[in-house]
Formats: structure tokens, C-alpha cells, sequence
């Protein structure tokens, strides 16, 4: 069985693992992070979207022999200094959640949207989340919400800087 | 500011747009998913499910999956035959409904494609879905029953062999004389409309984990409904109520599909019993999309006859309504929450309902997001555009001709219902305001003059609903299992904060939140001290849970009462203090004072303390705030709106562009705007999925081909517009709060809106239907044949998945 | 779902992973990116004995100019192709319909090459491939060897690739001036496949179409060229009369699959206007 090394959310862990093991499986059901959830079997719903290696990645879709040595983060991992990322602060304040189950994926996917695109349209970020699924918004909200934290991380001056 | 006996005069919370206290929990990921949660020693559990739509089961052996590493045991359906009870059918609609038994795993027969035939129990779910491939099952094929028609033909092939026939029942509803209305009506409209079978398709799979201890249980279910399933399981397993604690934790989502009994709950709880350990089993998508119950599913025969003015005469409505396999918690009730709502927000004078419902070898079907209600209104909605085609008249003005005028509630309905208040003038002036009507008539005549390939099509939808689920005496009248009650109960704590208990389970609507601005406003605390407690049986001793919008026009009002108890209890205490009469107290802000001393007075959180060392109370007053309420409504609640709909067709590939959408919306009075419209956008989004993208495909042999989100659309950002909304506040009359219920407005008013958008478009090419979804293939086909194809509604390119990628069984096996 | 068991092998060199699915024999398979292979894993659609990660052969990831032709190596991701300078310059039509492949996470895993090893004919870039006339470059331990896109789609998800057979990248001859390059995708919704496809390059001369290149997308058990539409365009107006009357015979031979998404007589018809509407965005 193979050993895997890996860094989630700041905490490195070494495992023997399954090769058919789903990373998503491995942080769940291995590491206790459960904040990541699986919402389907095709990848295509996201709820499970966590970074790797600062980029995002469906977590149903990846071995974790396949994040061996690898940087992973989850919404677990965001805000670790005691202060919510902004995202999830934007997805609070524009009401871009309901049952909150796509939530993770989502505030996941909408970081990596802003890493490559810092001031997105509102057609760019409806195609940039084309692979995560809500049932509840209808999106809108959402989108309202990447735009704020957009804004918000364009000009981190303007918020009270945390202690 | 002059402050009432009925409770403080200053709201400050309700009504205001406050962020919601839930998200904390879900932005970070510290969630309670029943998945989540596992106890040590946990086992995880397996379903082997049928293949076939219809099969004898001759042979099953479980012995070399019982060998398999890491296995704790195998049982199939026989092996449990005795113990796992029926399902239960909670709303027996006919004295003589057909109501087939229904095992929790199947013993000798399979009647649809997924349903249970054996399970694992295993160390862990990888152990327990590997050993489900070395159970061996013997089965004897059995014909697929999958249309409805046929299936009451003469002849026809039997779900229910024992059953004689797959009609469960036939429900009437008769008032008028429909025959005279139709009599030499000068405008009839004959009408065949198909609702597809939808799959609900909450984010969060089904899970269920069951906890022994001793000769108790404790049962996390991803349920909208703890309360009614904890009776539900007691009922089917025999284990005492008492004795079983049912949590619904974190649930991501139901729109009806988790207000439900399902077996893999049972089975759960039977082997928890039989082995001792705690158990979980965890739903995948693709085994969700053919288990899961689905919603619709109906073929709708309508009737409307007319004036030349436009005025409605009469509508007949004969309707089938597919069971699927089995009758679940409220299956054969579903297709009679529309029974009432056919006629709309329209005046006529006579109607007629009735509805067969079917059994067919598939997926049973139950409550879906509207429930229904969004089949009547897209009946009537979409026969009102067709009444407007046929007399060439604007489908507002013909709406303008038959609605009730505001003036005239409360309005009894030629189906029974009394419609306490409503102001669809002023929702449809709003709406039309926001759409920019005209502008948008213009374009559409500059496209068609100009022959332009993208057409432009506006529709209508004048929408009511019933909601606030519901009077009791009510559902005695029709058959229903239960009452439609709901309790709350509010205990103020030692220091002043505030618990409040409701019955009602949130999955998602923020109840948490909604529930604290009410008692904030009604107990003059701030909205942070109160916390709100629900979803576990053993915290929230009684409810009704939610669905049906019912929890805040039923559940709220119960909240409102007890704070009111509170209020009353606490002015005794007051008084006393005081050395006032009660009659002599103001209460306002959360403090009580002397009328005309206003710096005499007492906080409520003195009081609380107060009441908590009892140190100086009057006599016989016990030393508790703490009260309850049950509140049962004397009548449903009513929102209304108008929605209206822009869509572009490409008249060269069929595809269907929404281009602009406005929902105006009166769900009463409004305790929190933000997730009032939260509320609507994504119940648009499930209408306008229903219109253009969703649809449960079966082939001929009753597999279901849509078992996976690469099949079954559900849409995405990027295929949803921007919606524009705005509200009316007409105040429901039958409740205090003056509230309505908004959970599955959007849903309901939306999926005719862009039928009639798509048609509109079409109807210079001759075009006056298209079978929803309006898949670019079945929008070309409609132009290209010039009329209509609300035929049967099957794909036109066939029932074979699409998914590439290998992902399509049909592509696997070519 | 949880995919049955396998082992799995991780080389770090090309050598390595050769040798590896040598000695795997016949139910291996190689995991590219894994976002088709992973979804069928999970249903248990595919059984393979072994998997054979070239997730760190990192040679395999290079994209190179290589004068009249682009090599693109077949563990490049989507996200890297689609930004890639040299890619947007010489084969636009690859990043156009690279842009449209799934989502943005699915791109960052997803390789050029495992999507084209994949053959889907629902596919978007086995299209994009045949219409460049892309040469696949496939090694084994009997040898190296080259595939003309035209021969290496065989049928439904099966190229011509032996199974010991790894791609290790593909040659793209490069479009300069005066090309113009359009994906034109049709699906239901953003993340459905496409109900049809069309690659299409365009190269203006004088006015005219000096020479386009089109193929289809899910319009068979391969992808398909529109030979007929590239004749009928060559040398003719750049108008979209020229254009529509060209794409009548878009799906001529085509033997396109029916589906609950659309049937053949459909997909025949998006053929013709879907090309007509490519060529012209091409030519533009």
C-alpha cells in the first residue's frame, strides 16, 4: 500500500493509503475533515472542489496517492489566522447560501475564479462556476458574492486589517 | 411611542434583511452532514439493487459476499422478511385506493429499477460496495409497465399482480354545472399537456446513521421530517416511540424528496437493532437518481370553455398521475394539492377534476417542490395564453378579464377554496413596470417583421398557490393521515437569553435566523440572544417539520404565540414587582413600565431572573416564563404574483435563451427579505429547469437513463439568467403575522412563464405547444411541423443517456 | 461510488511508464488526468487491473515550437493549453475548444493528450485534431512511432494506439497568417456534452476562402471530416450564403448517434447550421 505525504490545510500527514482511495474519502474518512462533502459520482456537481497546489480540483476526481506530496486546502484551511476569508465573508453577508451543502465547493471554486481573474464580469464568474451545482440560490446571490469579495481583495486597504 | 397590550409596538427585526445566523457553520465547513457524523465502531452499509423495472426474484444467495474481507453480514430482503414491516402511506385518498404492500427491501418481486434487494454491512464503504458484487441474485423478467395509458388498457400488463389492475384510484371533484358551461360555448379549448418526471436532486445525497443504545435508538437522517418519522419507523418496526430518537442534523437541501419513510431508514434501524452497532449507510448520486422518489409525472387532459370576450365559462380537468411502483408517505395525495389550484386566480363557474392514479414499474413519485400545485398552475397558465391566441387578445388583458378584483376577498373559488386576500392588479402593474412591457412587444414585432432566426417570446404567468400546509379539519376531509399543526415552545433562560423550540425542520430556509427575528421582536430581546432549536425529537418534543411552505405561516404563528405566553406570564411577575396593576403596564422594547412613570419599570431579562430564584413571585404564579403554543390555521395562505418571462428561440437549432426574467412576487407580510428572495431565485431556478432542462428518461424496458448529473441536467451559473424581483404585500388575513408562505412560489409560477415565452415566440410559424423540457430538438421539431408536440414527451432522439465520456451505459455496451 | 481495486504504478520517466504498461499487459490503463477515467472508475464502468499514473512525468507537460509544427505534449492540462502563448498564436481552434471542455477544475486536471487517447468521438478535441491533421507520436517498448489524426480515431473510444502504446505527444502543423480558427459547441447546458461540434479554420485569400479545414464532433463513432464542406468553401466567396450553402453538406456521410439529448435526423441538421455559423465566425 502506498505511503503519501501531504499538507492539508497547514498540517502535514503521512498515510498508507489505497490506491483507488478518493482524496475526498482520504480527508473525510481518513483525516476527519469533513467540511469537504460529496454530492455526486461524475464531477460534475463540485461540492467537493478543494485546492491543489493553489489550484482547484475536484476531490471526487483524485486519488490521494495522486496528492502525495502535494498542498491541499480546504474551506477548513481558509481564514486559519482567525479572520474568514473574505469569500466566505462575501458568501455570508450576500445571503449566497442556503442549505449551504455546495457552499465549500463553491467558496473553493470562487477563490481559484479570482486568482485568475481578480475583477470578473458577471459573465465571467456564471462560466467560471459552470462546474459547481447549487440547488438552493439559483446563483445569484453567488455571483453577487464573488463580486464583493472581488472588490474587497482588489483593495484589502479599505477593510479593518485583522489582528 | 404607545405600546399595546397586544405586544411592543416597535418591530425592529421583522422585516429586516438580517444575515443569516446558520452561515457561520456552513462558510467554514464546521457542518453536521449526517455523513459526518461517525461514531466509533461505526459499520457502513450497502444496497444491491434491482437491474430490472420488473422481475420475480427466484434466487438469492449472499453467501460468498458474507466471505469477503471486512464483511459483518449479509441479508437480503427474505432474510428480513418478518421483521421489516411496510412502508408506510399516509394519505389513503379513496375508500377503495389500491395500496400495494411495500417492503422495505424487496422479498419476491422487484417493480422498479433500484429498488433494494439485499444489503451489506461492512468495516468501511469500500469493504461493503466491493462485497455487493459477489451477491448472486436469480431473476425470473417480468413485464415493464412504463406508460400510463397503456397501462389501463384492457389487457394491460400488472405491477401489482394481486391488484387485478394498475389503477390505485379515481378522485373527483365536481362543482357547477361543467356540461352547460360547455354547452355552445363559443370558444372551447381542448388541451393534452405532459409534466415529466423530475428527479428532486438536493446537493446532499440521502445518508442515514443509526445508533444503538441498549434497547433505545437513535436515528440522524438526512429528513425534512424527524417528528413524523420517528412515528413512522415506530409504527413499521414496532420498537416504541419512546424508544426512538430521531435528528434531522445539517440537511442539505429536500424540496420534498427527504419528506419521506424510506426503506434504507428502516433497514438502518433494524440493523442497529440486530447487531448492536452503530450503522450509516451513505447515498451515491447515480443510486439517488433512481431511488430517491421523483416529482410529477402526470398527463393532463383539459377542457376550457370560454366567451368570445374571454370570460372562463368552465374547465375540465382529467388527469393521470404515475405512482411509479408504490404508494410512499403522501404518493397518491400529491396530484390532489393541485385539484384546487387549477382554476388559478380566475373566476368561472363550474369545474371539474379528476384524477387516476397509476402504477407504473418505475421510481415511486411523491412531493416535489410545489407539490401538485406547480401542475395546476401550469395548466391553467399555459391554457390562458392559448384563450389569449385563440381571441387575439393580450395575454395580460385576458388575465385582466377573469381574475378576482382586489376588491373582492375573501373569494370563494369554484374549487372550494376561500382565498382570504390578494392584489393581482398591483403584482401585475409592478411586473409589467419591470419587464418593460412594451418595449419589449416592439421588439418582438421589429424580430418577426424582419424575419429575424432569433425570435423573441414573452410569457405569462398570474400565479396563486396554496400554502401554509395545513388546516387540520381540512386534511380529515381528505383523507390524510395527520394533522397540519405546528408547536413552538420558548424558554427563557435564567439570565435572559432565549431558547426557542420549533417544530419545524429547516434544511436550508434559515429558519434559525427567521425564527430569532420573530422572538426578538416579540419578547423585546436582541435578535443574538436568541438561539433556535430544532430537528432532534428528544429537543423538539412535538411538530409537523416543513414542507409545503408551511413553516413559517404555521409554525411562525405558533412562535408568535408562545412568545406571547411568555409576554403574559412575565407581565403577572412585572406587575407584581411593580406593585402595578397588569392593566397599568406598558410593555415595549423588552421592558415593562408604569404607564405614565416610565422609569418605573422591569427588563424582561429582570424578570427572568426573577422568576428563576422565585425568591418574591405572586401567588400561585409557577417560577418559569417558559411556554408553548400550537397553532392549527383556519385556512391555507395564498401568495400570488405575476411573472413574466423574455425568451429568445433560435428558430435555426431550436435553442431557448432566457432573456429577461421578472418575478413580482405576494407572499404577505415579509420577516426577512433576504431569504424571501433567496427563496424565489432558486425556486425560479427549479421552474425554469423544469421548463428547458430536467426530465427523468426511461426506455422501454424501464431503465432509467438519467441516473447520473451528466444525463439529468440540473443547471448550472452559466445557464440561469439574472432575475429581477419585486414584491407586493397584500397581508394574508388568517394569520396574525399576515404571512403567506414563499418556498415554492418561484417554482410554481416560473415553468409556465417560459413555456408560454417559447410559444409566443413560435406561434407565427403555427406552433401552439412544445413538450417540456423544450430541448432544442423538441422546439426545432415543433417549428418544423408547424403545430404542436405535447404528444407523449419522450426524447425525440430516444431514452439512450447522451453523456459522453463512456459515461452513458448505452455508450459502454455500443 | 469507489472504484474496484487496481494497482498502481507511478513512474517518473517516460522510459519507466512504457516499460510499465509492457509489463501490465492488457487491462492496464493509463491515468492521464483522470477526469474522464476517474467518473467511470467510480461507476465501475472500467475494471482495469492496473493504473499507470504519468502524473509526474513531467517531460510530458511541455509544449514546444518546433518550426512549421507545435508539439504539445499529452499530459499538458486544458488550463495550461488554453493559455499557452505558442498555442494561441499557431493553433488557436485548439485553445478555442480547449476553453469549452468541461469546467474550470476539471481543466486543471484534465490533459490534451488523455482527452485524445480517450477517443470520444463526444469529445471536443478529437474533432479540433482531425481537422488540424495533428500526428500523434506514440511509444512502446518495441518502438516509437507516428499516427496521423486521420487513421488514430478508430471507433467509439478506441484509437489505434496498440495497448502497450503510450502517447507521448502530438505534432500540430501551425496555422499562420491569414487563418482563422472557430469551436463551435452546442450542448444543453454548460457542462453537458456537445449534441454537436465543429472545428473549423478558415484561411482568407484575396477575399476568398483560400482553404478550410472542418470536423465534427459527435456526429459518428469518430470524430468526422467535412471533406465535402472543405471542397465546396475552397476557393469560393466569404459570404454566408457561400457559407450555408457549403454547410448543406456538413453531415454528408455522417452516421451520427441518437440519444435522449438528439437524434441522428437533428444532429444531422446542427451539422449544417453549426458549420455554416463556424465557418463564418472563422472567416471573421
Amino acid at each position: 500500500m502506498p505511503r503519501i505525504r501531504v499538507d492539508v490545510d497547514g498540517a502535514t500527514y503521512e498515510d498508507d493509503v489505497e490506491p483507488r482511495v478518493l482524496l475526498v474519502h482520504y480527508l473525510r474518512d481518513r483525516l476527519g475533515k469533513v467540511g469537504t462533502p460529496v454530492g455526486c459520482d461524475t464531477s460534475n456537481c463540485g461540492a467537493c472542489t478543494v485546492l491543489m497546489d493553489g489550484v482547484s480540483v475536484k476531490s471526487c476526481s483524485v486519488l490521494a496517492v495522486q496528492a502525495d506530496g502535494r498542498d491541499v486546502t480546504t474551506v477548513e484551511g481558509l481564514g486559519l489566522n482567525g479572520t474568514e476569508h473574505p469569500m466566505q465573508r462575501a458568501f455570508h453577508e450576500e445571503h449566497a447560501l442556503q442549505c449551504g451543502y455546495c457552499t465549500p465547493g463553491m467558496i473553493m471554486a470562487s477563490i481559484d475564479l479570482l486568482r485568475e481573474n481578480a475583477d470578473p464580469s458577471e459573465e465571467e464568474i456564471r462560466d467560471g462556476l459552470e462546474g459547481n451545482l447549487c440547488r438552493c440560490t439559483g446563483y445569484q446571490n453567488i455571483v453577487r458574492a464573488v463580486r464583493r469579495a472581488a472588490g474587497e481583495m482588489r483593495e484589502p486597504s479599505e477593510r479593518e486589517v485583522a489582528p | 411611542m404607545t405600546a399595546t397590550a397586544e405586544g411592543p409596538a416597535a418591530a425592529k427585526e421583522v422585516g429586516a434583511p438580517r444575515k443569516r445566523s446558520e452561515d457561520a457553520r456552513l462558510v467554514t465547513g464546521r457542518t453536521r452532514w449526517t455523513d459526518n457524523i461517525t461514531p466509533a465502531g461505526t459499520l457502513h452499509v450497502a444496497f444491491l439493487r434491482s437491474p430490472h423495472a420488473h422481475a420475480r426474484i427466484t434466487r438469492v444467495d449472499t453467501s460468498p459476499a458474507r466471505e469477503h474481507p471486512g464483511v459483518v453480514t449479509v441479508l437480503s430482503g427474505s432474510d428480513i422478511a418478518d421483521e421489516q414491516g411496510a412502508l408506510p402511506c399516509a394519505w389513503v385518498v379513496t375508500e377503495d385506493m389500491k395500496h400495494p404492500d411495500h417492503p422495505p427491501m424487496a422479498v419476491a418481486e422487484v417493480r422498479y429499477v433500484g429498488e433494494p434487494v439485499a444489503c451489506v454491512v461492512a468495516r468501511d464503504r469500500y469493504a461493503a460496495i466491493d462485497a455487493l458484487e459477489e451477491i448472486d441474485v436469480d431473476y425470473e423478467p417480468l413485464p415493464a409497465v412504463t406508460d400510463m395509458e397503456d397501462a389501463l388498457a384492457e389487457g394491460a400488463d400488472l405491477v401489482h399482480t394481486g391488484l387485478g389492475t394498475n389503477k390505485s384510484y379515481t378522485w373527483v371533484f365536481e362543482n357547477g354545472d361543467l356540461d352547460a358551461a360547455l354547452r355552445d360555448a363559443p370558444v372551447v379549448l381542448e388541451r393534452r399537456y405532459v409534466q415529466q418526471r423530475l428527479i428532486p436532486s438536493a446537493m446532499e445525497p440521502r445518508a442515514v446513521l443509526c445508533v444503538p443504545e441498549g434497547e433505545e435508538f437513535t436515528l440522524y437522517s438526512s429528513t425534512q421530517i424527524p417528528h413524523i418519522l420517528r412515528l413512522m419507523l415506530a409504527t413499521v418496526t414496532g420498537i416504541p416511540e419512546h424508544r426512538l430518537r430521531v435528528v434531522a442534523p445539517d440537511v442539505g437541501g429536500g424540496f420534498g424528496s427527504k419528506l419521506q419513510v424510506y426503506g434504507e431508514e428502516v433497514i438502518a434501524l433494524l440493523l442497529a437493532r440486530r447487531l448492536g452497532r452503530p450503522v450509516k449507510w451513505t447515498e451515491s448520486r447515480s443510486e439517488g437518481n433512481m431511488t430517491v422518489h421523483h416529482g410529477r409525472d402526470q398527463i393532463q387532459r383539459l377542457t376550457l370553455a370560454a366567451e368570445r370576450d374571454g370570460r372562463i365559462r368552465g374547465l375540465k380537468v382529467d388527469l393521470l398521475a404515475d405512482m411509479g411502483a408504490y404508494l410512499m408517505l403522501v404518493t397518491p395525495g400529491i396530484p390532489l394539492l393541485g385539484a384546487f389550484m387549477f382554476n388559478g386566480i380566475y373566476k368561472m363557474d363550474a369545474y371539474s377534476f379528476t384524477c387516476s392514479g397509476v402504477f407504473t414499474t418505475k421510481t415511486p413519485t411523491d412531493a416535489y417542490r410545489g407539490a401538485g400545485r406547480p401542475e395546476a398552475t401550469y395548466a391553467i397558465e399555459r391554457l390562458m395564453d392559448e384563450l389569449a391566441a385563440e381571441l387575439d387578445l393580450d395575454p395580460i388583458e385576458v388575465r385582466r378579464r377573469n381574475w378576482i378584483g382586489h376588491e373582492e376577498f375573501p373569494y370563494e373559488t369554484v374549487a372550494g377554496l376561500t382565498y382570504d386576500s390578494g392584489d393581482y392588479e398591483s403584482a401585475t402593474e409592478k411586473a409589467l413596470g419591470l419587464f418593460d412591457y412594451d418595449a419589449l412587444r416592439a421588439e418582438q414585432a421589429a424580430r418577426r417583421e424582419r424575419r429575424d432566426p432569433v425570435q423573441l417570446g414573452i410569457g405569462v404567468s398570474t400565479f396563486t398557490e396554496m400554502c401554509g400546509i395545513a388546516p387540520s379539519r381540512v386534511l380529515g376531509s381528505l383523507s390524510y393521515g395527520a394533522g397540519g399543526w405546528e408547536h413552538a415552545a420558548v424558554r427563557v433562560l435564567p439570565s435572559g437569553k432565549v431558547e426557542v423550540v420549533t417544530g419545524t425542520s429547516p434544511h436550508g430556509q434559515g429558519h434559525e435566523t427567521a425564527w430569532a427575528q420573530i422572538t426578538a421582536d416579540r419578547l423585546g430581546v436582541p435578535f443574538e440572544d436568541v438561539k433556535v432549536l430544532h430537528g432532534d425529537t428528544a429537543v423538539s418534543p412535538k411538530g409537523m417539520d416543513t414542507y409545503g411552505s408551511r413553516s413559517l405561516a404555521v409554525g411562525g404563528i405558533a412562535l408568535s404565540s408562545a412568545c406571547d405566553k411568555v409576554v403574559d406570564k412575565a407581565r403577572r411577575v412585572a406587575a407584581h414587582l411593580l406593585e402595578a396593576a397588569e392593566t397599568d403596564l406598558d410593555f415595549d422594547g423588552g421592558r415593562f413600565s408604569v404607564r405614565g412613570v416610565p422609569e418605573e419599570g422591569r427588563t424582561i431579562q429582570e424578570i427572568a431572573s426573577a422568576a428563576f430564584t422565585a425568591h418574591d413571585l405572586p401567588d400561585g404564579l409557577e417560577p418559569s416564563l417558559d411556554s408553548d403554543a400550537t397553532f392549527d390555521p383556519e385556512n391555507f395562505s395564498f401568495p400570488h404574483g405575476t411573472h413574466l418571462c423574455a425568451a429568445e428561440v433560435d428558430t435555426e437549432t431550436g435553442m431557448v435563451r432566457i432573456h429577461r426574467y421578472v418575478a413580482v412576487d405576494d407572499v404577505g407580510k415579509v420577516v426577512n427579505p433576504l431569504i424571501v428572495e433567496g427563496q424565489v431565485h432558486g425556486g425560479l431556478a427549479q421552474g425554469i429547469a423544469q421548463a428547458l432542462y430536467e426530465e427523468a428518461v426511461y426506455d422501454a424496458e424501464g431503465n432509467l437513463t438519467t441516473t447520473t448529473m451528466a444525463d439529468y441536467l440540473v443547471p448550472s451559473a452559466a445557464d440561469l439568467p439574472h432575475f429581477i424581483t419585486g414584491r407586493t404585500e397584500t397581508p394574508a388575513t388568517s394569520n396574525p403575522l399576515g404571512v403567506k408562505g414563499v418556498g415554492e412560489a418561484g417554482t410554481i409560477a416560473s415553468t409556465p412563464a417560459v413555456v408560454n415565452a417559447i410559444v409566443d415566440a413560435l406561434r407565427p410559424y403555427g406552433v401552439h405547444d412544445v413538450a417540456m423540457p423544450c430541448t432544442p430538438e423538441r422546439v426545432w421539431r415543433a417549428l418544423r411541423s408547424g403545430s404542436g408536440t405535447g404528444g407523449s414527451g419522450a426524447p425525440p432522439g430516444g431514452t439512450a443517456p447522451g453523456a459522453g465520456g463512456g459515461l452513458g451505459s448505452e455508450g459502454g455496451t455500443r | 461510488m469507489i472504484p474496484a481495486t487496481f494497482d498502481y504504478v507511478r513512474p517518473g520517466t517516460v522510459d519507466e511508464a512504457v516499460t510499465a504498461l509492457a509489463d501490465a499487459g492488457e487491462d492496464a490503463k493509463i491515468l492521464a488526468g483522470g477526469q474522464s477515467l476517474m467518473p467511470l472508475l467510480r461507476l465501475r464502468l472500467a475494471y482495469p487491473d492496473s493504473l499507470i499514473d504519468l502524473d509526474r512525468v513531467d517531460p510530458l507537460r511541455e509544449i514546444r515550437d518546433e518550426g512549421d509544427t507545435l508539439m504539445i505534449g499529452a499530459m499538458a492540462t486544458h488550463h495550461q493549453v488554453v493559455r499557452d502563448p505558442l498555442v494561441r498564436e499557431f493553433a488557436p481552434l485548439i485553445a478555442r475548444a480547449t476553453e469549452t471542455v468541461a469546467d474550470p477544475a476539471v481543466r486543471h486536471r484534465g490533459t490534451f493528450g488523455g482527452s485524445l487517447a480517450h477517443a470520444d468521438p463526444a469529445g471536443d478535441l478529437p474533432a479540433v485534431a482531425l481537422a488540424l491533421d495533428a500526428v500523434f507520436l506514440v511509444r512502446s517498448v518495441r518502438g516509437e512511432r507516428e499516427i496521423p489524426a486521420a487513421d488514430f480515431f478508430v471507433d467509439w473510444m478506441t484509437s489505434a494506439m496498440e495497448p502497450d502504446e503510450l502517447l507521448l505527444s502530438v505534432r500540430i502543423p501551425k496555422l499562420g497568417a491569414g487563418w482563422g480558427a472557430h469551436y463551435e459547441k452546442f450542448h444543453r447546458t454548460a457542462q453537458a456534452w456537445a449534441i454537436v461540434g465543429v472545428a473549423c479554420a478558415v484561411r482568407r485569400e484575396n477575399g476568398t476562402v483560400g482553404e478550410a479545414r472542418i470536423a465534427l464532433t459527435n456526429m459518428g463513432s469518430t470524430p468526422v471530416r467535412a471533406s465535402e464542406v472543405e471542397r465546396a468553401v475552397a476557393g469560393g466567396a466569404v459570404s454566408e450564403a457561400a457559407f450555408r450553402s457549403a454547410a448543406e453538406h456538413a453531415a454528408d456521410g455522417a452516421e451520427p448517434p441518437a440519444d435522449l439529448h438528439g437524434s441522428s435526423e437533428y444532429r444531422r441538421h446542427l451539422a449544417t447550421v453549426l458549420t455554416a455559423r463556424a465557418l463564418a465566425a472563422a472567416a471573421s
